[in-house]
């Protein structure tokens, strides 16, 4: 693994990085990017078995995707909760994501564009 | 990619779906059959939007134009308008309700994003076992640019001019912390990052370390670099085993890529983190306590001064922070003071993370600007309460802190407000309550809580939140007296001054809040005997309604003492003397007969 020895190789690896994804996932991937949430309330409610599911299906299924898993979002009420965003598009937020649920999304949602029900709307703004 | 035209989400949140979002969900669906719409467009129930108060809410996509209050029978309107003639429904409109303009609906303009987070930037965001991520969303650049651009006092003029308050509770400007820290001429110098969360119901801590741990390791070198520090210590309770195997990842990649460890990005600085373990004791949340557990030694508090930034871990200079101080910390070097201080009230600048718990709809952590007002978080974001339930009081500050009421819905929270108001910020923790809870048992609550916290070292504390709880006990078993009352205040007060540290000049906050706001439930307990909630099991009597009973015999046949008597088809009654007061009988019965008094 690669030192940084100086404040402008930190620079440049955060480019090289920002080239091969986005790191906040919006439109520039090819890819479809799938964030389980996995934190302790995420991973209590089930988020590494819907991790493995989501894992599996997509192979199976032949869709190109980056699952990752990342701590929670602060929505406890609705674990486990995953976001998902298509190439081009803001991500959706998913909330009470059972094994059934993540299929209807892979086939609906990720495969067609539609939208399913358990949507969490974004209600929060960010900094960059 | 979309096979859909056009997109409609239905709010179906529990605050819209009593308003009768599910009508307006079906009229949809039957006006887009109508025109032999629903291949293109596709209308859809979703999640809370955190607009409880302007329910039942209605998005349409693209555009994302909100439509607020909607009727089912809008539905025909916003098909034949917005979907048909691709007009929006004015009427329909979010506006502001003193000039009636129309807010706007651009997603990133408008009043709908309540929250706006900092230090929860990353949580949920990235992957916080990849380095790369981290450095992806812009991590250790503000270490970077401190590092080169910036000398020890710049970065803390920055902090300091920010206008930055410590986030555990106490609200200590964080720059000027930091400054006295630096002035301190010490050899050796300790950055401690406080994580040791303990209030019941605070977990915002939890879950940034959880979801984003390299913002803490870098705020922390920042602050190693500001006060001449070159070793910096996490305290963390062992009860967090995710947070504690995902800090440590952190660090190990971090130091593989060298932004830890010697000579920080080839610029000289050395700086390094090191884990220590709490049992998870209250009182370790307490800085003195903290750095005496840390040492090895008992977790108690001692005398300040001498304070830690003058002697601390090892008698050496040491500033202690808590988790999401340290969160803010990047993003307003990067940024910049001005930034940092556009955002909250006067006196308390920058935002906060709130842990919603109790008997609210969306429990969660929520990140709010300062001065944003309790009924913003609860009724909006928080989606209001459960089962369409009446608000009686939101505990903020944990055990430490007091209740908020009704009357203070409208004020916006920071440091001094809550202080003014009885309570305090303290980690952040709000613990929402319901018509059903009952305040005495609330503060009892609390208090059973610092008495198994209490460290022992001081009387008053470990004495007298002991006789504390004793006469709360007291008086929830229908056994107190109007002078109970008087007792409690005065004992509360005398804890409060005498007590050595944070822990016992808090710990009778609870009673204090509870007694200044909601007397007439204390006296209710102390004269007539009567819970007004219905919540203290020995004051309460569970009563047969003749009119109701249809003598089924059901409540007779579960009652485990035979307290129930009465003949077949005939209504029975409760033998007071022997009810033990379970409620098995009342939710047996199908007919309503049985009441508590």
């Amino acid at each position: 693994m690669k030192t940084i020895k100086s404040p402008e190789e930190l620079k440049r690896l955060r480019n090289e990085i920002l080239g091969r994804r986005h790191p906040k996932g919006e439109g520039t991937n090819d890819k479809v990017l799938i964030r389980v949430h996995s934190g302790t309330s995420g991973l209590a409610s089930g988020a590494n078995e819907i991790f493995d599911f989501i894992t599996l299906e997509l192979e199976k299924r032949n869709i190109d995707a980056v699952v990752i898993r990342t701590g929670d979002m602060g929505y406890c009420f609705a674990e486990p909760t995953i976001e998902v965003t298509l190439p081009g598009k803001q991500p959706v937020v998913f909330g009470y994501v059972d094994k059934l649920k993540a299929d209807e999304i892979i086939e609906k949602y990720i495969k067609g564009g539609g939208l399913v029900e358990g949507i969490l709307p974004v209600n929060y703004q960010t900094i960059e | 990619m979309s096979q859909y035209r056009m997109q409609i989400m239905v709010c179906s949140g529990t605050g819209c779906s009593n308003l009768n979002s599910e009508a307006i969900f079906d009229n949809l669906q039957l006006e887009i059959e109508a025109f032999a719409l629903e291949n293109e467009i596709q209308v859809v129930r979703t999640g809370c939007f955190g607009l409880c108060g302007l329910g039942p809410v209605v998005r349409v996509m693209p555009g994302e134009v909100i439509y607020t209050r909607v009727t089912p029978d809008d539905a025909a309107e916003i098909v034949t308008e917005h979907v048909l003639k691709g007009r929006k429904v004015e009427r329909l409109l979010h506006k502001d309700p003193v000039s009636r303009k129309i807010l706007s609906t651009e997603p990133e303009l408008s009043p709908f994003k309540k929250q706006l987070r900092i230090v929860l930037r990353n949580c949920g965001i990235i992957d916080p076992e990849n380095i790369e991520e981290a450095i992806a969303a812009n991590g250790y650049e503000a270490l970077a640019k401190a590092l080169t651009e910036l000398t020890p006092d710049d970065a803390i003029k920055i902090i300091k001019d920010s206008g930055l308050r410590g986030r555990g509770g106490g609200g200590f400007p964080t720059g000027l912390k930091w400054e006295i820290a630096r002035n301190n001429q010490a050899e050796e110098k300790y950055v401690v990052c406080n994580a040791d969360e303990g209030d019941p119901g605070a977990f915002m801590d939890r879950s940034v370390l959880e979801g984003d741990p390299h913002a803490v390791l870098e705020a922390m070198a920042i602050c190693g670099y500001c006060i001449g520090a070159g070793k910096g210590l996490i305290y963390i309770r062992a009860e967090y085993p995710l947070a504690v195997a995902r800090l440590k990842t952190a660090i190990s990649q971090a130091r593989e890529y060298g932004l830890l460890g010697n000579n920080i990005m080839g610029t000289g600085f050395n700086f390094d983190i090191e884990i220590k373990y709490g049992a998870g004791a209250f009182v370790c949340g307490e800085e003195t306590a903290l750095i005496h557990s840390m040492e090895g030694l008992r977790g108690e508090p001692t005398v300040k001064p001498p304070f830690p930034a003058e002697s601390g871990f090892r008698g050496k200079p040491t500033n202690v922070n808590n988790v999401e101080t340290f969160a803010c910390i990047s993003p307003v070097i990067l940024k910049g003071a001005d930034w940092f201080r556009s955002i909250g009230t006067e006196k308390s600048k920058g935002t906060k993370v709130f842990a919603l718990a109790g008997k609210i709809n969306n429990v969660g952590l929520v990140e709010v600007p300062m001065g944003t007002t309790l009924r913003e978080v609860i009724f909006e974001i928080g989606g209001g309460i459960r089962d369409g339930k009446k608000f009686k009081a939101a505990q903020t500050g944990g055990p430490s802190g007091g209740c908020l009421t009704e009357k203070h819905l409208d004020t916006p929270i920071d440091f001094d407000n809550l202080v003014a108001a009885g309570s305090m910020m303290g980690s952040g923790g709000l613990i929402v309550m319901d018509e059903d809870d009952c305040m005495v048992s609330v503060a009892k609550f609390f208090l059973e809580f610092t008495v198994e916290e209490s460290c022992g070292k001081c009387s008053p504390c470990r004495i007298g939140n002991k006789r504390l709880h004793e006469l709360l006990e007291h008086i929830t078993k229908g056994k107190g007296t109007p002078a109970d009352l008087d007792r409690l205040r005065n004992m509360s007060k005398v804890i409060k001054d005498t007590s050595l540290c944070g822990l016992g000049q808090s710990s009778p906050n609870p009673v204090l809040s509870t007694l200044d706001n909601f007397i007439e439930e204390y006296v209710s307990h102390v004269t007539v005997k009567k819970c007004p909630a219905g919540q203290c099991r020995d004051l309460m009597e569970y009563f047969i309604i003749e009119a109701n009973c249809v003598g089924c015999t059901a409540c007779a046949r579960v009652c485990p003492v035979n307290a129930i008597t009465g003949v077949r088809k005939e209504p029975h009654v409760i033998n007071p003397e022997i009810c033990i007061k379970c409620g098995a009988c009342k939710e047996k019965c199908k007919f309503d007969a049985i009441i508590i008094h």
